[in-house]
């Protein structure tokens, strides 16, 4: 790890007047020069920053670091009954909230899933869902790629096993957020707190960017923006939630493919609203409109979660190596549909 | 020792100081380094002035200035979690927490279990149950036993294998390890 200096920030405000640049712009060199180390660059749990900096990846002069302040911690009810999770609540803390297991289960249960239990007591939802993308061709500082800058992507001619499914035109890495995907299934918002002071909230549907509208960022967050807090509307009571992964370790590891859902069932066992995100198979975390227009005034059962668990594979464009995800993405959303109508899975369809 | 961590040498202090142009500047929060800056750690119920480079890791610290050797360093990216310490009561990986953010938290470290020069119920139950093979995640592995039992007493197998899936252990000690504390957590009598 390079030398930098260190200033602790004593408002998200003064954080946000002192930082210069994103980590994805702070990343982005010309081809064959070294990042140069100009920016200021903002530190939160700094689990993904400090892993940037010691592969070169990112080479700051200076990190704000924000983790100790106290207005960005915990989790609150606001008045419309809304809940807002400060920006550097940690995903152990979420994975833990007796509230948030009840009313949000299927984002207390993907905070759980995420990393180890050390990264968790340190890694804050915040940078979560800012870290880069773990494709390893962008984590090679031995590779150019065109997310940093370069003029080739690596993953389509090479191993690209675990890259994306879907929207994987020009860069194909999938987003690295267990809790996105449920987040976004929730119809979660991010407050951005502006260098010049205002506050915005952006839904997380619009808050990430796919590579064919930018290749060099995940987000719209600006130079100088600091995330300062994720807001969830309020739930309709009934609402039951689950979030299901497969990886290939059960102990820790990142998902293969990921989903959540959310479903909003009438007394006559219909469902109103379904919400079915899915994860690790897109640039972003990605909504199966398909299979949530299927189940929508539906009955649930094991014939209408086994017809969402295909027609959440519309539009998929597989790369030579990951066209398994197909299958563990079907079969996710079909388990996860039945369990969170809390269905018995059919064994005859497993 | 580690590049940018060393021990705290008399009279030094004064080597080390904010960068003035850079604080004049700001008129915010002082800027420290990028040269060695003094901190304070408190670990294992000592507290030890140090001079360190901001980009020195608490792991780096331990091992290097104090010579806390326990803790080890195998990945040097959190993916293995051999440099486990507490950062209060919290099992974190030394190597992911730069030395300078640590503050007035307490670290402990597989040296500061011992008490009165008896091991740790955690670090008998491993000799007795053979949890050991060539020891290097070992450290690591006990300090994630122990703040399991200290926030639960009678942990079952489920509980166990969570606390310890951050640990990479190449010599599969895994299995030992959990009859380890399944014993010590069937024997404690609270």
């Amino acid at each position: 790890m390079e030398a930098f200096q260190w200033q602790q920030a004593r408002s998200p405000a003064e954080a946000a007047a002192l930082v210069t640049q994103t980590t994805a712009e702070a990343m982005l060199t010309l081809q064959g020069t070294p990042s140069a180390q100009q920016a200021i660059l903002v530190k939160a749990g700094g689990v993904d920053m400090l892993d940037l900096m010691k592969e070169g990846l990112v080479n700051p002069r200076r990190l704000v670091d924000i983790s100790r302040l106290a207005e960005l911690q915990g989790i609150s009810r606001e008045g419309d009954d809304s809940l807002r999770i400060g920006a550097l609540t940690t995903l152990a803390q979420i994975a833990a909230h007796p509230g948030l297991r009840q009313s949000h289960a299927a984002l207390a249960q993907a905070a759980a899933m995420a990393a180890s239990p050390q990264i968790r007591n340190r890694a804050t939802l915040g940078g979560n869902l800012l870290q880069r993308p773990r494709c390893w061709y962008l984590r090679s500082a031995a590779h150019h790629c065109l997310r940093k800058g370069g003029g080739h992507c690596f993953a389509f001619a090479g191993d690209n096993r675990y890259h994306a499914i879907f929207a994987n035109h020009g860069c194909a890495i999938v987003h690295p957020s267990t809790p996105a995907t449920a987040l976004l299934a929730f119809h979660a918002q991010v407050e951005l707190l502006h260098p010049q002071g205002q506050r915005r909230q952006v839904p997380l549907e619009d808050f990430f960017v796919l590579p064919e509208a930018d290749m060099h960022r995940e987000n719209i967050l600006a130079a100088g923006e600091i995330l300062t807090a994720v807001w969830l509307p309020p739930q309709i009571q009934t609402n039951r939630s689950i979030y299901l992964q497969v990886a290939e370790r059960e102990a820790f590891d990142w998902p293969l493919a990921a989903v959540a859902v959310v479903v909003d069932l009438d007394a006559a066992g219909l469902c109103q609203r379904a919400s079915i995100v899915l994860g690790a198979v897109a640039p972003a975390p990605w909504r199966a409109r398909q299979a949530e227009a299927l189940l929508t005034g539906a009955t649930i059962n094991g014939k209408t979660a086994e017809a969402a668990g295909e027609a959440a594979l519309a539009g998929a464009t597989p790369l030579a190596q990951n066209a398994y995800k197909l299958p563990l993405l079907a079969t996710l959303v079909r388990r996860a549909v039945l369990a969170a109508a809390a269905l018995p899975q059919d064994p005859r369809a497993s | 020792m580690f590049p940018g961590a060393r021990a705290f040498p008399e009279g030094e202090l004064t080597l080390m100081k904010e960068d003035p142009q850079e604080n004049e500047k700001s008129a915010a929060a002082s800027v420290l380094g990028p040269g060695a800056v003094p901190i304070v750690l408190r670990v294992n119920g000592e507290t030890h002035p140090l001079l360190v480079e901001p980009r020195t890791t608490l792991a780096e610290a331990l091992r290097g200035s104090l010579g806390l050797t326990g803790t080890k360093i195998a990945c040097n990216q959190g993916a293995c979690s051999a440099c486990s310490v507490w950062l209060d009561d919290l099992v974190v990986a030394s190597c992911s927490i730069l030395a300078i953010e640590v503050g007035e938290r307490r670290i402990t470290t597989i040296e500061g279990l011992a008490a009165g020069g008896r091991l740790h119920p955690v670090q008998e139950a491993f000799i007795a149950h053979d949890a050991v093979q060539c020891g290097f995640c070992t450290p690591g592995l006990v300090m994630s036993c122990a703040a399991l039992l200290a926030g639960n007493p009678h942990p079952g197998e489920a509980e166990i294998q969570t606390a310890i899936s951050g640990h990479l252990c190449r010599c599969g000690t895994y299995p030992h390890v959990v009859q380890a504390i399944l014993a010590l957590a069937d024997a404690k009598g609270d």
